[in-house]
């Protein structure tokens, strides 16, 4: 397991940097002038220059590079360029929502598409076609104009659900659940039909193997052999698909965000997008980056927790 | 493959109606009925009409134009990202896997990185970076994509270069760019175009999200379309319906495509499947043809042969009339055909002959576990004094372990790769006797020491791939023995692993005292381990009797032609005579004796009506030959020539399996 862990870090570190620097260097190329962006256009030069000092732009690229890295370690991701607030409260306020969204939408693709792989995979007929032609109905409908379509079914011709607008969990349970109901429902429909086909296809595979028929062979009930030695088998390839799919997840989750008018790193995003926020925009980053090599950690993990052959 | 997709209704369709889309978009300035701005206060807003063909939105704006408009911004897009994404990741992927090395290290590395970053969020840096510039964020789109891209293109491309045309090639002093581009890049195209197709999709939600954040060009885009429905649906939820239709149509018709190609490709692969299984005869030939064939329904019909030879009474196994049939095509095809033999308690039988003769299919059918469409049509069997009927398989899973086990061709792939062999060992252990407990834990390790593993304790601890391959042999016989059978199907046990290993097994195999049908195309294991000698040939038993008198004495001229092509009897510094002709794949049978195409007494007789097994004359045994007298006059010839060399056979047989077992530690 040290060994696995040893690995993952390998590629995390790297990932996290390359982002982190990929953005960086991008956005040096920024036409304009940050300092002037600020002040706007009838600040004195003046005091341009000084804010260009203070703010270390008229150090090398390099050297601002190590300088956001060091401070980032520190908690200081800068200050948005919007609203002048800091960029590390911003985002803290802000990351619950996003990983809510993904997290419960995640959890219901894994336990209905994995579900439903394993028993189309098994029973076959007309819900194996079920599923094919929903996992393509799943790849085609964009998620935000599903959405949409739900807020106008849901939420204005039948209103269950708020259409928009989003309650604290702190402020008021029932609100937070009825606010993000029709976001996760949303994310989940995308998703859970292909899960299900790639789940149907890694069992039917495992089904076909010569392991199973010896197991039948040996006297091994069919229950056994499917939950245990087929679903054990089948697990390895599909929580890779499941670690894919997260990182699919999230940019679902900016449009979605923005649908639903969540407060998360998404919509956040997309404002800094709008606002050429660069400090913003680099604070995301390098905290979605973190995100998904944590989950793909936990992918690692259960891979080799999965695989023998992976483990030693 | 690219031909077979035209063959595909769905995926034609799905052509027509991208390019469908292509011409109309190119087309828009001339046939759009307004400006995408041209507003029409007075019809702000509306569904379908005849002034507004599918509504208008704010400000009395087109729909149908704005459509035919937006799909220039979505189809260009779309097109530069899948360029960028192609032409990064095909060649990247070929030098990686052609080359491998650095580049295929640093390649892999990339794709990696690549896996991890969120798409959606790498070209919102961009457009803040390049603010309205969707040309830069698509082709970031596709850059982000191609390492992925490059993957899939290395795997084929490793593939492929071990093939021997390929390495032919090399070694012909071909151009690398020249093998890469005539030999490698059109076989790996299929698998680009997968991609391709399915990454299209994945750029085409892409780049309408960017419209619907109004992040990407100024331009009236679809998704952009999308948005100001979003900003409406209150009074005017139709608006959703035409760019959501336009969008979901464009994405379904690559991801159609995508899978139909995928199709193609996975037909390409089975029907290769399909002909290399005809060769071993698992599966039924395609070309089967009927009119030549055995009608199924007299196979069934077809009056029985005398009984077989060996102990009647108190038999533990009597087969009667087994018949087997595939579907091919929606067609049955008999591949086993009205087989009878018995097993004595603690008697060894083996079933030889050629690969596709039927022999394995014939085993596994005793306990219900044939592949695929394979399906028993007629045929019985006593166990232990209790009938079966073989097309009944759940009676037949009472048997299953407890009272016949099997032991299959390749122990590795016979084993769990995910659990441990104590693990394995205790389940079916507990799955088949009333052991519980620490008595399970004692029981796997004296079973893994009756299979003669030098170190237990350390081969249950093991998982499958830490074994060695006759190591695994061996864990299976344990698993055989778990259930404490009366008999062991053992179906070609050694032929997967080494010479001195089969030694090994076999020695463990006549150490069990219990009966076993070994299938096998080997003679000199059937000399060394049976008393009872079949051989079978194209789905039928052509001799049986003791295993001295079928080797010394055939009475079958397929027989005869097995014993004189095995190197096992033949002569040193003589050529090895084959049996001319080839095996008939099933489907193809002929009415008459199966072999006669093939064999030398052939007379117009035999070929006319079924030949039935006959009793040997003077001797014990069945074979199914009319001319046994003959084919016995020809063995003469070839037995006084093989005669010494059987003797020295069989001693060999015996002392080589003792020595290279007592050498073991």
């Amino acid at each position: 397991m040290g060994r696995v862990i040893g690995r993952w870090f390998i590629t995390a570190v790297p990932v996290v940097l390359v982002v982190s620097m990929l953005t960086f260097i991008l956005a040096s190329f920024v036409p304009g002038d940050p300092a002037r962006a600020i002040l706007g256009a009838s600040a004195p030069p003046e005091q341009v220059e000084a804010l260009r000092q203070q703010l270390g732009l008229d150090q090398p690229l390099p050297q601002r590079y190590w300088d956001w890295l060091v401070a980032a370690l520190q908690g200081d991701l800068g200050r948005s360029i919007q609203t002048r607030g800091s960029v590390a409260t911003e985002l803290a306020g802000r990351v619950d929502v996003t990983i809510s969204l993904i997290g419960f939408g995640l959890i219901i693709i894994t336990l209905v598409g994995v579900t439903l792989g394993l028993v189309s995979a098994i029973k076959g007929g007309w819900l194996g076609r079920v599923v094919d032609v929903a996992s393509l109905a799943g790849l085609a409908v964009p998620g935000f104009w599903l959405g949409l379509v739900l807020v106008a079914a849901f939420a204005v011709a039948i209103p269950i659900f708020p259409a928009t607008g989003f309650v604290r969990l702190s402020d008021s349970p029932g609100g937070w659940a009825a606010s993000m109901a029709l976001p996760v429902i949303t994310l989940a429909l995308t998703g859970t039909a292909g899960l299900a086909k790639q789940t149907r296809s890694s069992v039917m595979d495992e089904l076909g193997k010569d392991y199973v028929r010896m197991l039948r062979a040996r006297g091994v009930s069919q229950r056994r052999i499917i939950l245990l030695h087929v679903c054990r088998n089948a697990g390895a390839p599909i929580v890779t698909v499941i670690g894919l799919l997260f990182i699919g997840l999230v940019g679902g989750a900016v449009l979605l965000e923005t649908v639903f008018v969540l407060p998360g790193l998404g919509s956040l995003t997309v404002a800094a997008t709008r606002a050429h926020d660069i400090p913003v925009i680099l604070g995301v980053t390098l905290i979605l980056s973190i995100v998904v090599v944590t989950v793909n950690l936990a992918v690692e993990i259960s891979y080799a927790l999965l695989n023998p052959k992976v483990r030693a | 493959m690219i031909r077979r997709l035209f063959h595909k209704p769905v995926a034609v369709v799905s052509l027509a109606w991208i390019a469908i889309l292509i011409i109309l978009s190119v087309l828009a300035p001339v046939i759009a009925p307004y400006g995408p701005q041209d507003q029409d206060l007075a019809h702000a807003l509306e569904g379908p009409s005849r002034a507004h063909l599918l509504g208008s939105g704010v400000l009395g704006l087109d729909v149908l134009s704005r459509l035919l408009y937006g799909g220039r911004v979505t189809l260009v897009s779309t097109a530069i990202s899948v360029s960028v994404y192609a032409l990064l990741g095909v060649p990247a992927g070929l030098l990686a896997g052609y080359r491998g090395g650095l580049a295929d290290k640093i390649i892999l590395r990339l794709s990696e990185v690549a896996y991890a970053i969120p798409g959606t969020i790498m070209v919102l840096v961009v457009l803040a970076i390049r603010p309205g510039d969707e040309t830069a964020a698509m082709i970031a789109v596709g850059a982000l994509a191609a390492p992925a891209l490059a993957r899939v293109v290395r795997s084929a491309t490793i593939a492929l270069r071990e093939e021997l045309y390929i390495r032919a090639a090399r070694l012909a002093g071909l151009r690398d760019w020249l093998i890469l581009r005539r030999n490698v890049l059109p076989s790996v195209m299929g698998t680009v175009i997968v991609h391709v197709a399915i990454f299209a999709t994945t750029a085409i939600i892409l780049e309408t999200g960017l419209g619907f954040l109004g992040v990407g060009t100024r331009q009236v885009t679809w998704g952009e379309m999308v948005a100001e429905a979003s900003h409406n649906l209150g009074n005017q939820p139709w608006l959703l319906v035409p760019s959501g239709f336009v969008i979901i149509s464009l994405v379904l018709a690559f991801g159609l495509i995508g899978d139909g190609l995928r199709d193609a490709t996975a037909e390409g692969y089975s029907i290769r499947q399909t002909s290399r299984a005809r060769g071993r005869g698992n599966k039924p030939a395609r070309s089967a043809k009927p009119d030549r064939a055995l009608p199924n329904k007299a196979a069934a019909n077809i009056p029985p042969d005398p009984p077989p030879t060996g102990p009647e009474t108190g038999a533990l196994l009597a087969l009667n009339g087994l018949t087997i049939t595939f579907e091919t095509n929606g067609k049955p095809v008999t591949v086993v055909e009205n087989v009878s033999f018995t097993v004595a308690p603690g008697q060894m039988v083996g079933i030889v002959g050629e690969s596709g003769s039927g022999k394995s299919v014939t085993v596994a059918a005793l306990l219900g576990l044939l592949r695929g469409t394979g399906q028993v049509s007629a045929g019985t069997m006593t166990f232990a004094g209790q009938p079966f009927d073989l097309s009944q398989t759940k009676a037949l899973a009472a048997l299953r372990a407890r009272r016949i086990a099997l032991i299959s061709q390749d122990p590795m792939s016979s084993l769990d790769p995910c659990f441990t062999i104590r693990y394995q060992l205790a389940e079916v252990i507990k799955a088949n006797t009333p052991l519980r407990g620490t008595a399970v834990g004692e029981r796997v390790l004296e079973l893994l020491r009756a299979v003669r593993l030098p170190e237990p304790e350390l081969t249950a601890r093991s998982y499958p791939h830490q074994l060695s391959g006759g190591m695994a042999q061996r864990v299976a016989i344990a698993l055989a023995l778990a259930g404490e059978p009366d008999l062991i199907l053992a179906d070609e046990p050694t032929t997967a692993l080494d010479v001195t290993v089969q030694a090994e097994i076999m020695d463990v195999l006549r150490s069990l005292g219990k009966a076993i049908i070994l299938v096998t195309h080997d003679w000199g294991l059937l000399v060394d381990l049976c008393e009872k000698g079949i051989v079978m040939y194209s789905g039928q038993v052509v001799e049986e009797g003791s295993v001295e008198r079928i080797v010394a004495q055939p009475r079958h001229p397929y027989t005869v032609g097995l014993l004189r092509s095995n190197p096992y009897f033949a002569t040193a510094g003589q050529p090895l005579p084959a049996i001319p002709g080839v095996v008939l794949p099933p489907g193809r049978w002929p009415v008459g004796c199966h072999f006669a195409e093939r064999c030398s007494l052939v007379r117009p007789v035999c070929s006319e009506a079924r030949v039935a097994l006959t009793v040997v004359r003077d001797r014990p045994g069945l074979t199914r030959c009319l001319f046994q007298d003959q084919v016995a006059a020809q063995a003469a010839d070839q037995a006084a020539a093989m005669g010494a060399a059987l003797g020295a056979a069989l001693e060999i047989g015996v002392q080589g399996t003792g020595q290279a077992a007592g050498s073991q530690p």
